[in-house]
């Protein structure tokens, strides 16, 4: 436990010392405003942050987190330094553990910015505040499988750039093409593809309901990447 | 302190590491010696835990490296080759983290860093991001970070890699120091400075141990074999014929100049033929003028048992 908070002091100190950082939260910030300019603020329209959370947040952290997560172990593997890393006493699991939570820290710092939309909001209309947590339930859910997924490919090569474009690709798979391609199909694959499709789970939380099913979807879906990575980590000391 | 037995190491067909065994006493430097590609560096990942043994067993302490890593990582203080590091971190910030890992408390942490700032000369860029540091300056923080939880057994690759020679010197200095409180594995492809640091030295080549002893061990089983050199002046029939007939010879190259005829003898081992030379000149009456070992450092010796490995390696 102990290891897992220094190593999370740590990836957070990297993140606020490092230009990719910068660049990736403004990015992040120039494209949520964006979207909510332009979508939302305007005449007319519905004063709910609705469109800008079930559909422009999505895309953005499918295109973001990636950028966060791919050099937090691929790295260590470049510059060697997992050597004097695993060769302290310190496990796989608090090194992939101290990792995500440190991401997700940094996430949720980002997060947390996003909080001047419904503040601009209150000003024309009510905001609904038990939505608003709903939305952030669901967002951090989200964002912590997506985190463990780049997390995954982070320690799969010590290529950053290979890493970030395989978690794009499978973010993207299982963000919209599942839910696409569940319509083309009937019956059982159907049902399996929407059961997989991030969309699916994430819509009940934009609509402002806690479903335990798609509580338990995410947890899992995440620790099963964390799973993977720690096992990939693992590995590296066979090769 | 250290033992190893059998140990072999494979990367797919390559054998990196070839059966080796040994055991390395408390207290005192040891040197690993050998050409780059020798095997050094994995025999020293395993080791401290970094990589396991395709078989064989290795212990720290009485620990099994593979069963009960994270006992031998406690005691264990590792610098490697590159000595890699966060570049954007700051010394001191570095220090503090990988104390923290090793479970230092505040104050430990700021006595130890205190400490080994002074020792490995840390002091003038300490409050620096370590991206800025030149290849010494990081060798010596990665030094500090392997001595500053005070290991029992330290494990140093390469530690004078990239050092400039005043610093060389120094970081000698300090294993020497080191080797009296702590156990310390070293290893070089530079033999000098493992004459000058070792009480012992293993010599390793293709992934085999060669040799191991310490250096004057090491260059009496050399000098054993060295060829002496005889100059002496008399007829070159009678001398060659005469120095041919002494027991311990084994083979003679005669050369002659000015009435002068030199000698170069091959003893027999175990034989020291320079007495012999001395009262076959002096009871056949020719002057002696040089009469000599040819010089046996720990670097022929070296390059010999390296040259005969290869040799069968490729045989």
């Amino acid at each position: 436990m102990r290891n897992i908070t220094t190593m999370v002091q740590r990836e957070l100190g990297a993140y606020f010392l490092s230009p990719i950082a910068y660049a990736v939260s403004a990015v992040f910030l120039f494209a949520t405003g964006l979207a909510f300019a332009l979508g939302t603020f305007r005449n007319g329209a519905e004063a709910s942050l609705r469109s800008l959370i079930e559909f422009w947040i999505v895309v953005i952290l499918v295109f973001v987190l990636p950028m966060l997560t791919m050099r937090l172990i691929s790295e260590e593997l470049r510059s060697g330094t997992i050597e004097t890393l695993m060769t302290v006493p310190i496990t796989e699991v608090e090194v992939v553990l101290g990792k995500f939570f440190g991401a997700l820290v940094f996430y949720l710092i980002l997060l947390a910015t996003l909080l001047v939309y419904p503040i601009v909001l209150s000003i024309f209309g009510p905001v609904d505040a038990m939505l608003l947590v709903c939305n952030y339930i669901g967002l951090l859910l989200l964002g912590a499988l997506y985190i463990s997924v780049g997390l995954f490919f982070s320690a799969f090569t010590k290529h950053q750039i290979i890493s970030v474009l395989l978690s794009f690709a499978l973010l993207a798979l299982m963000t919209f093409a599942a839910h696409g391609l569940a319509q083309t199909v009937d019956g059982w694959p159907k049902a399996v593809l929407q059961h997989l499709s991030v969309r699916t789970h994430f819509f009940d939380f934009v609509r402002g309901m806690v479903d335990m099913n798609h509580v338990v979807f995410f947890l899992t879906t995440t620790a099963l990447f964390l799973f993977l990575t720690v096992k990939r980590v693992e590995m590296r000391r066979w090769q | 302190m250290i033992r190893v037995k059998n140990l072999t190491k494979r990367y797919g067909p390559v054998l990196a590491v070839d059966d080796i065994t040994f055991d390395v006493e408390q207290g005192g430097v040891v040197g690993f010696l050998g050409p780059n590609g020798a095997g050094k560096t994995t025999a020293m990942r395993i080791l401290t835990c970094y990589q396991p043994a395709t078989s064989g067993s290795a212990s720290i302490r009485g620990f099994d490296v593979f069963k009960q890593s994270l006992e031998v990582r406690r005691c264990v203080g590792y610098l490697p080759e590159t000595a890699p590091l966060y570049p954007e971190m700051r010394v001191r910030e570095y220090l503090h983290f990988r104390g923290k890992l090793r479970g230092m408390s505040y104050p430990e942490r700021t006595k130890a860093i205190r400490h080994v700032s002074d020792r490995c000369w840390l002091g003038g860029f300490i409050d620096r991001p370590i991206g800025q540091l030149s290849k010494g300056m990081k060798q010596r923080v990665g030094l500090a970070d392997a001595i500053m939880h005070s290991p029992e057994v330290l494990i140093l690759d390469e530690p004078t890699l990239g050092l400039d020679p005043t610093q060389i010197r120094e970081t000698r200095n300090l294993i020497k120091e080191l080797g009296a409180n702590h156990t310390v594995l070293l290893s070089s492809h530079i033999l000098h400075e493992i004459e000058q640091t070792c009480y012992r030295t293993i010599i390793i080549a293709a992934g085999r141990i060669v040799a191991s002893g310490s250096p004057e061990e090491l260059r009496n089983q050399l000098s054993a074999q060295a060829r002496v050199i005889a100059e002496m002046r008399g007829p070159p029939e009678e001398v060659e014929k005469s120095a041919r007939s002494l027991d311990g010879v084994r083979n003679v190259e005669v050369s002659s100049s000015d009435g002068w005829v030199r000698l170069a003898i091959e003893p027999k081992p175990e034989h020291d033929v320079r007495e012999d030379i001395f009262r076959l000149t002096s009871s056949k009456g020719w002057s002696l003028r040089e009469l000599r070992r040819e010089g046996a450092t720990l670097e022929d010796f070296f390059v010999q048992v390296t040259a005969q490995q290869q040799d069968t390696q490729t045989r």
